[in-house]
């Protein structure tokens, strides 16, 4: 909300400097979102009035004009708008003038005219508008007036609130105009307005056919309306409020709004079928064309505004409609003022996709109470038109919320805020912000709630209010102690570890985005069917939640080779996220754990996965050639730990990498955090290490191309038992020293007793065990 | 060689002589050679000393003595030389190896974590030392953790402050992405009782166009503490002391009315700009003070949607997102930067 500080002054005597008001406002929860100063610099300025306006020779852009500043002598200006003719008032800013943003105005020639001064745009003179063009005044002021006497500016400082959704009053100068009288200690009044109300002449029909959706609804006539432009004072502290002056019965009917937060609709009374107005729910289908000129499609739930012809004429608290729009001809209004339903209000406005300023008061929830002076003030502020208003005004009054008064307990409240207030000082502070309170016993406090904080219903509501005014800045900080010696979840250290052991390994972590669309799990051969759709995407890349980190980490080479950055490794942890079983509403969603390189074949990341096995003490785990989406169909296997699947190894699926452009290949590495860390890893009971001497024999074995190394490696560790300290594979050959299908596999195999020293011939036993269980179990012939 | 030594004087000269040869060798063969030929079985000191035989008793001992240190003296000069040369071929063969360690060009490097990675370990830390759990929990969730235990209930405008995502399971709008780290709240009061200390890092989301200042998924952290006569003024004090463990000494928060449903009082926090020290600067809007986060006295209908009584307990929650902050305290302007996967950026840091 933008709030002219001089706006303040109607309703208490502040007279503070701005930096103190600021804060105070800040203070009071009314956020200060930024802050501009009007109406000073204009002391050179005056109204002109345009002479004769003639070309340049040689120049089409600028116009050479002679205006009168009320000298009777002309000036010459040279000018590049062109929204302005000879006849017209205009701001002339004379020699010598600094303009607010700090432009000083010299005598000067140009393309050989002289310019002896400049025709200013509401922009260059500090007022709300915009460069489009002159600043063109109405007929009224004399030329030479000072343009600030002449526009009813006064210096002033403009502040944007942010207004909190619990704050309905703060919707109001007035309302902020009380907040900040409560804590500075002023008086604070709402002027009563002073309108003769001509009872018997005519009234406006009302039906409400909603008394929950509408708890009170009033309708105002007058007549003798004459349409036309606002006094220049309104219409001034509209438009520095933000608001752009339209007539002035829009106009007054904007001013009450912003003034005391209700908003008020006028009706072109001879466009209301009837002469009357219905409140009643949308009929399904019910089309309206609403004063933005857009036709709306209603729905059932939201409320309508209808004329005594049922016709509809406005919905509810949110927009009216154009066919009932005050023009130039209008000469009787009905002014309707109600109080609608807060979340019916919301809902709609959410719906429609629709809000105003009227909707945004209304969901927040107006004071009821309030909609009298309301009416009064829109009356007064529309008397110098000629406007009379006329009687008896109609009424309906619904079902409004009940408000029963709240028992505070003084001990609740320090309790909950860590201060140690009396009962008078709780009082102090919520009787001028209208909580009007009443010790019942002491320590406890009746408070009659505000109709204009509907937000406040319960005690706790209420020690906010104390809080507020008392100051959350004055609530001396004390410090709790935990009686827990903090600390990581087992899970939280390990999945540090893991980031550590990837950083060490050379990769780089990335985040990449949990949103994937149907072609980025294409291009991954990833089943889009399989993953989560996001009901409401802003763009088709976030329609999905990804159900790997494929997608983004390979995403990510790819932009990574596009910038010539090669060689790239990246990690990342993040969830991921798979349909759930019929039934079950939350998705399936895990924690994974994904590294990729690129360059790097599989060999790199079955590397990385020994790092991370190894760092994390895991003992009973092995890999299982697999195939799985996304991945090189001969490059992969499945990670399996305590006889789990948790993850998948190996390289990317050429297809893969050819769809992201990739041109070399890269080692993948995707696990299931949750899955690895729950296996039992990492506490080990010690194992005595042989302080005897060791033997390392080699064996090379010619095995089928299908038997894992990892399996002949086992078999040999087993068949040694405890004599066996170590089976390392140091040669893979494959050509013409063996049969097509087969491969050599030559191990060094470490003989150690943890007792004695091994004799030659218990070695040479041991080796005799090795070869014939691997012969035995994998159809392997010892090479020699 | 004593004067005393007169019959000896041809002795003299011929070790004089051995000494300068043996000085002047130039390598470890001539050395050898020159032992052989001075101190071997054909020498001339070995056939001095068969000549002994043929001399008197106490000649014999005076030339005998006088043999002894000639040899020595030559065997000294010989072992001088060999350490010499040897230290010579040390020296050459090192110079050999020499080289300009400013050559090499590493063959391995070390990763980095990434920017949220690092700061959300830093918080977590700072948190575990103040006895705090971290929890964590699901980020797609159901309306009840996200919003209805949290006291929006159905249809409630401050809903509209979040733009939610909804996912496609379940009725309409029952699963969605969580808009902040509180659920895990709802999750931690549900699984314990009190008193809770605990800190909930998270991804969460939001239906926001990315921009510089805007990311549709961002991260938060997110606090509660519920015990026995929890108050405000332990919120405030709960935030002085992480922003001066956080941030450093000197930076402190303070605390501004506002609006969450969830909590009551509530409250945005600042702290101290930390470009300015509170004097003021551009990064502070010339207040001296930055936004960090939210917070407030956890609303009674919270505890009640989980079955506390809130007559027993009361709690302060408080929350803040982290990729802001790491982009204002790294000189970062745009968010983008953050998700951007490029290594020139991850690098940095």
């Amino acid at each position: 909300m933008r709030l002219p500080l001089s706006w303040l002054r109607d309703f208490t005597p502040l007279d503070l400097p701005v930096d103190e008001v600021v804060a105070t406002l800040n203070d009071l929860g009314l956020a200060i979102e930024s802050l501009e100063t009007v109406g000073e610099g204009l002391e050179g300025v005056v109204v002109a009035r345009v002479l004769e306006i003639t070309g340049i020779p040689g120049a089409d852009r600028i116009r050479a004009v002679h205006v009168d500043p009320g000298t009777g002598t002309p000036v010459p200006v040279v000018c590049g708008a062109w929204n302005f003719g000879e006849g017209d008032l205009v701001p002339l800013a004379t020699v010598g003038t600094v303009l607010p943003g700090g432009l000083e105005i010299k005598a000067r020639r140009m393309k050989g005219a002289p310019s002896q001064g400049m025709l200013c745009a509401p922009d260059e003179l500090g007022l709300p508008g915009s460069h489009d063009g002159i600043l063109l005044l109405d007929e009224g002021a004399a030329p030479g007036t000072p343009l600030s006497e002449a526009l009813g500016i006064r210096p002033d400082v403009v502040v944007e609130l942010e207004i909190n959704a619990n704050r309905p009053d703060a919707m109001s100068v007035a309302g902020i105009a009380r907040d900040l009288a409560a804590r500075l200690g002023l008086p604070f009044a709402i002027p009563d307005p002073k309108v003769l109300f001509d009872d018997d002449v005519c009234s406006a029909s009302v039906e409400v056919d909603d008394p929950v959706g509408c708890g009170r609804f009033v309708a105002q006539v007058l007549t003798g309306v004459t349409v036309g432009p606002s006094p220049a004072w309104l219409a001034h502290r509209l438009t520095l409020a933000g608001m752009r002056p339209i007539n002035n019965v829009v106009d007054a009917s904007n001013y009450v709004m912003l003034e005391l937060g209700q908003p008020t609709h006028p009706y072109d009374r001879r466009r209301l079928s009837g002469g009357g107005l219905r409140v009643r729910r949308a009929r399904p289908g019910e089309t309206l064309v609403t004063l933005d000129g857009n036709e709306r499609r209603l729905h059932g739930d939201d409320l309508v505004i209808g004329d005594a012809a049922d016709r509809p004429v406005g919905i509810a608290g949110i927009m009216g409609g154009a066919s009932s729009e005050i023009d130039a001809t209008t000469t009787d209004v009905v002014l309707e003022a109600a109080w609608f339903d807060p979340l019916s209000i919301s809902t709609s406005s959410r719906r429609l996709k629709l809000r105003s300023e009227a909707s945004a008061r209304f969901e927040k929830g107006c004071d009821w109470a309030g909609i009298d002076r309301a009416i009064a003030r829109f009356c007064e502020l529309l008397a110098p038109s000629g406007a009379t208003p006329a009687g008896p005004r109609t009424e309906v009054v619904g079902r409004l919320p009940e408000r029963p008064p709240v028992a505070v307990r003084t001990a609740r409240v320090n309790q909950v805020l860590g201060t140690d207030l009396s009962d008078a000082r709780i009082a102090g502070y919520l009787d001028p912000i209208g909580f009007t309170t009443a010790v019942v016993a002491e320590g406890t406090l009746d408070v009659e709630l505000p109709s204009w904080r509907l937000d406040s219903s319960t005690e706790i509501d209420v020690i906010e209010e104390v809080a507020r005014l008392h100051g959350y800045r004055a609530i001396a900080p004390t410090l709790p102690r935990s009686p827990f010696t903090g600390g990581l979840t087992p899970y939280q250290r390990d999945r540090r570890t893991v980031r550590q052991i990837l950083a060490g390994a050379g990769a780089d972590e990335a985040w990449s985005a949990t949103f994937v669309s149907s072609d980025d799990l294409d291009r991954c051969l990833l089943d889009p069917r399989a993953a989560v759709v996001v009901t409401n995407p802003l763009v088709a890349a976030e329609s999905l939640l990804r159900p790997s980190l494929l997608p983004g980490l390979v995403g990510a080479l790819a932009g990574n080779a596009r910038r010539r950055q090669t060689g790239v490794a990246l990690f990342e942890v993040g969830h991921t996220f798979r349909r759930p079983p019929a039934g079950q509403q939350l998705p399936h969603e895990i924690e994974a754990m994904a590294y990729a390189a690129a360059g790097r074949a599989a060999g790199e990341a079955v590397t990385v996965w020994h790092l991370i096995a190894d760092g994390l003490l895991l003992s009973d785990w092995s890999l299982e050639a697999a195939t799985a989406p996304g991945l090189h169909p001969t490059r992969t296997a499945a990670v399996v730990v305590a006889g789990q699947t948790v993850g998948v190894v190996g390289e990317a699926d050429p297809v893969v990498l050819a769809a992201h452009e990739i041109g070399e290949r890269v080692a993948w590495l995707e696990l299931d955090l949750g899955g690895l860390l729950a296996a039992p890893h990492g506490d080990r009971r010690y194992r005595p290490v042989s302080r005897f001497p060791s033997s390392d024999v080699d064996l090379a074995f010619e095995v089928d191309d299908a038997t894992p190394a990892a399996a002949v490696a086992d078999t040999l560790r087993r068949a040694g038992a405890d004599l066996v300290a170590d089976v390392a594979l140091f040669d893979v050959y494959r050509g013409e020293q063996v049969a097509s299908g087969r491969r050599s596999l030559a191990f060094t195999v470490r003989f150690q007793a943890l007792d004695h020293t091994l004799t030659d011939d218990e070695v040479a036993d041991a080796r005799h065990r090795l070869v014939e269980a691997a012969e035995a179990a994998h159809r392997a012939t010892l090479r020699s | 060689m004593t004067d005393a030594a007169e019959p000896l004087a041809p002795w003299g000269d011929l070790v004089a002589d051995a000494i300068a040869r043996v000085a002047a060798a130039s390598d470890a063969t001539e050395l050898r050679r020159l032992d052989v030929e001075l101190l071997g079985r054909g020498s001339a000191l070995v056939a001095a000393r068969a000549a002994l035989a043929s001399l008197s008793a106490p000649e014999r001992r005076e030339a005998g003595r006088a043999l002894n240190q000639a040899r020595a003296d030559v065997e000294e000069a010989l072992a001088v030389r060999r350490r010499e040369l040897e230290a010579q071929e040390r020296a050459a063969r090192l110079e050999a190896e020499r080289m300009d360690l400013t050559e090499v060009r590493p063959t391995r490097r070390r990763g980095h974590l990434h920017l949220v990675t690092q700061a959300r370990d830093r918080l977590e830390d700072v948190f575990v030392g103040m006895g705090y759990q971290v929890a964590e929990g699901p980020e797609a969730e159901t309306d009840w953790y996200n919003f209805e235990a949290l006291n929006f209930p159905a249809g409630h405008p401050a809903r509209n402050m979040y733009d939610t995502l909804y996912l496609e399971l379940g009725p309409p709008e029952s699963t969605l992405l969580r808009t902040h780290t509180s659920p895990v709240q709802i999750r931690v009061m549900e699984a314990t009782t009190p008193p809770i200390y605990a800190v909930m890092p998270g991804r969460c989301y939001r239906q926001d166009t990315a921009d510089a200042s805007h990311l549709p998924n961002f991260h938060q952290i997110e606090g509660l503490v519920v015990d026995r006569r929890i108050s405000f003024a332990d919120l405030a004090g709960t935030l002085d002391a992480f922003t001066e463990a956080y941030f450093g000494t000197g930076i402190r928060s303070r605390l501004r009315p506002s609006y969450f449903p969830f909590t009551e009082p509530s409250a945005e926090f600042d702290i101290t700009c930390v470009f300015c020290r509170g004097d003021g600067c551009r990064s502070c809007g010339r207040t001296g003070w930055l936004e960090l986060g939210g917070c407030g006295m956890v609303h009674p209908n919270v505890f009640r949607a989980v079955g506390y009584d809130p007559d027993v307990w009361t709690g302060f929650a408080f929350g803040f997102g982290i990729d802001r902050m790491i982009a204002q305290r790294h000189g970062i302007d745009d968010l983008r930067e953050l998700v951007t996967n490029d290594v020139r950026f991850l690098r940095q840091f």
